[in-house]
């Protein structure tokens, strides 16, 4: 069983969802990801997505976009980003996925991308502009090989012949994107994301995360009764902006990943 | 030349949505559904007589098509070599052959119940020309212009206002073409339900690089039904165009893919130097990437990040290329080139001069190309360059980027031979 697959069994187990945060690798430097993956891990979480910043991040909203041009503008590669991986990932303790677009993996050749994940440690890589249509010939033969989880997104639009593609494509889990938009806080979840989100957690026969808008407690409170996992990244990416640079910044992001998991763990 | 068919590997190609190793459909989760809609309107309405019947009529009634093929003689006779026809899309309503797939997609919207229709703009004419279409039709429109191509096309942004469209600056990036796809794109994924975007060119995911083509294929069917007119043969020896995602160029090609005594020449930006982001030659320079949903030729560093490029003209400013142009040049069909940011300006004021012709920027760059051309064939030669767009929106740029070239005098560019028609 894979290390994301555990983390997903283990709160099966404590009858809760897996808290994940994102954040984006390289913002405001890699030096302070690094310092953040701890803050995260100690904070509650239970998974950490780490953003692969890219040039054109068409499925992102401003916070997330803004947080890319600070790392590319801090000379953020992505073999910086796998020695970041390599040196934290064993003192960090909880596994790691790689929140990319394809642009990146493809520019590094597939298979010297998957082997480069593998050995600083990644866990499993959610490509967002790569369907599984776009996967099946070569990323999913070269993920497997590397033992590296693939994470398949599904949206409101999803038909049920789509879930059922995204699901066989997906191990560890599959990710819900809570609306049709682009990454982004948001004031209030979805009118019928419930709904929604139930309905594709039976189809899909596996654990299903939430994301994509959730912002406070009260919400990832809500969404942790559908779900078996709840993402928050803009709302973490924005602390980041406000106070990067600072050295209060990993304690805040720590003390808000305590805040956002309390829920969870039957506080809050 | 290959001996198979082109135009029949081509229908295979459009059947699974992939030129090749170029093209398919690499686009958040949210698109992808929407995209098998569309793909099943498209292939739909496309062979329906009475969907057919109205694009026609629309194009003839309310674009001006036909658009004319013009013998300029003076420039043949300037450059001294083969007789040049300029296919004239110039003339066509707003300006340029865009509102060829901008009245297609549109008139696609409504039978799709989409009441909003989105569109990226560069140097602005697809922008006008969906906000015309959407006018025309009834439809919302919002277009994305990057702000400096909003500065470059000043005359542009207020054209699609009078039209009723909502015009929304993009600040990020370099604030062109890019960076206004990129915003076209989030917006779509937003509004999906409602809305369709209008992609103006052969780029992005499955089917628009083929739709696309096909709304403007009728350039060059056209051509060729001219030249047969004017010169008894249905084709020419050379066809020339210029390539920024790809679309008129394709539209012009099209017609002459199968026809092997002709000899197909993309012209794409060749910008103010040969540095990465100096310039929009994708062949010169591009290498494999996924950009904005499709797989093809992307100028782009060796992690795969995007880079800025630089064209005099906002139409070319752009890093990636259409997939099946890639096709077209693997299977050694089609030629491409490019022009600098001088030589287009040079084509420019040659065609002024000559014909009493101002052509857009992104078409100068077809001149300049012509301008090398012409004079080393004989003169029963036949050179089709695509007009693609008019200049009266470049007017101001034009002056503006005279008069920094000479308050900077001669150190600003390289020496490059300057053909006649120079305006110094």
């Amino acid at each position: 069983m894979s290390a994301i697959s555990e983390v997903f069994e283990r709160c099966r187990r404590e009858k809760r969802a897996a808290f994940i945060p994102y954040i984006t690798a390289g913002d405001p430097d890699l030096e302070t990801t690094g310092e953040l993956l701890g803050a995260l891990a100690s904070g509650g979480a239970d998974l950490i997505e780490l953003g692969v910043p890219f040039s054109d991040p068409i499925a992102d909203g401003p916070a997330n976009q803004r947080a890319a041009s600070r790392a590319l503008a801090s000379g953020t590669h992505l073999s910086g980003i796998f020695e970041v991986v390599a040196r934290h990932r064993a003192a960090v303790g909880v596994p790691i996925l790689l929140f990319t677009y394809f642009n990146p993996i493809h520019a590094r050749g597939l298979e010297r991308f998957a082997e480069q994940a593998r050995d600083s440690g990644v866990d499993g890589v959610l490509c967002l502009d790569l369907p599984p249509e776009e996967a099946e010939a070569e990323y999913l033969p070269v993920m497997r090989k590397s033992g590296l989880d693939t994470i398949f997104l599904l949206a409101p639009t999803s038909t049920r012949q789509r879930i059922k593609k995204a699901a066989a494509a997906s191990t560890g889990f599959v990710y819900y994107v809570s609306r049709t938009g682009v990454t982004g806080t948001q004031g209030e979840l979805p009118e019928n994301l419930m709904k929604e989100a139930k309905a594709v957690r039976r189809k899909v026969k596996m654990p299903l995360a939430v994301g994509f808008g959730v912002t406070t407690p009260e919400q990832v409170a809500t969404i942790a009764k559908v779900a078996d996992g709840v993402v928050v990244g803009s709302a973490l990416v924005r602390l980041v902006e406000e106070h990067g640079g600072t050295p209060e910044l990993p304690g805040i992001l720590e003390q808000r990943v305590k805040e956002l998991t309390a829920p969870l763990h039957g506080g809050g | 030349m290959a001996k198979v068919s082109l135009l029949k590997q081509r229908a295979a190609a459009d059947r699974i949505g992939r030129f090749g190793d170029y093209g398919g459909r690499y686009v958040p989760e949210t698109l992808m559904a929407p995209l098998d809609e569309l793909t099943r309107a498209y292939d739909k309405h496309r062979t329906k007589r009475a969907f057919k019947r109205r694009l026609t009529d629309l194009l003839q009634d309310y674009c001006g098509r036909p658009t004319p093929l013009y013998h300029a003689k003076r420039l043949s006779e300037r450059l001294g070599g083969a007789q040049i026809y300029l296919k004239r899309e110039d003339l066509l309503h707003t300006g340029a052959h865009k509102i060829n797939n901008a009245v297609g997609q549109a008139l696609l919207a409504v039978e799709m119940g989409k009441e909003r229709v989105i569109a990226e703009t560069g140097a602005g004419q697809h922008g006008v020309a969906t906000a015309t279409a959407a006018a025309l039709l009834g439809l919302q429109c919002c277009v994305f212009m990057g702000s400096e191509d909003m500065r470059r096309q000043r005359l542009n942004v207020h054209r699609m206002r009078l039209l009723g469209a909502e015009v929304r600056p993009v600040e990020s990036g370099s604030r062109t073409l890019k960076d206004a796809t990129n915003e076209a794109l989030r917006d779509w994924v937003t509004h999906v339900r409602n809305t369709h975007y209008i992609i103006g060119s052969v780029l992005g995911p499955n089917p628009f690089p083929r739709m696309v083509r096909d709304f403007h294929s009728v350039i060059g069917i056209e051509a060729s039904r001219q030249l047969k007119k004017k010169i008894r043969r249905a084709y020419p020896d050379v066809a020339i165009a210029c390539v920024g995602g790809g679309s008129n160029s394709i539209g012009l090609f099209s017609a002459f893919l199968d026809e092997p005594r002709t000899r197909l020449i993309g012209v794409e930006g060749g910008g103010r130097g040969q540095q990465l982001g100096d310039h929009a030659a994708r062949f010169d320079g591009g290498t494999l990437g996924v950009l904005h949903g499709t797989r093809t030729l992307v100028l782009q560093d060796s992690d795969g990040q995007v880079m800025e490029t630089h064209s005099v003209s906002a139409g070319l400013d752009y890093p990636a290329v259409g997939p099946e142009h890639v096709f077209l040049h693997d299977a050694g069909r089609v030629e491409y080139t490019s022009a600098t940011d001088d030589e287009a300006l040079a084509g420019f004021h040659l065609l002024a001069e000559t014909e009493g012709i101002l052509p857009a920027l992104e078409s100068s760059h077809a001149i300049a190309e012509v301008m090398e051309r012409a004079p080393r064939l004989t003169s029963d030669k036949v050179v089709l360059v695509n007009l693609s767009g008019r200049g009266d929106k470049d007017v101001e740029s034009i002056l503006e980027e005279e008069e920094k070239r000479r308050a900077q005098g001669t150190e600003a560019e390289p020496p490059r031979p300057r053909p006649h028609g120079d305006p110094s």
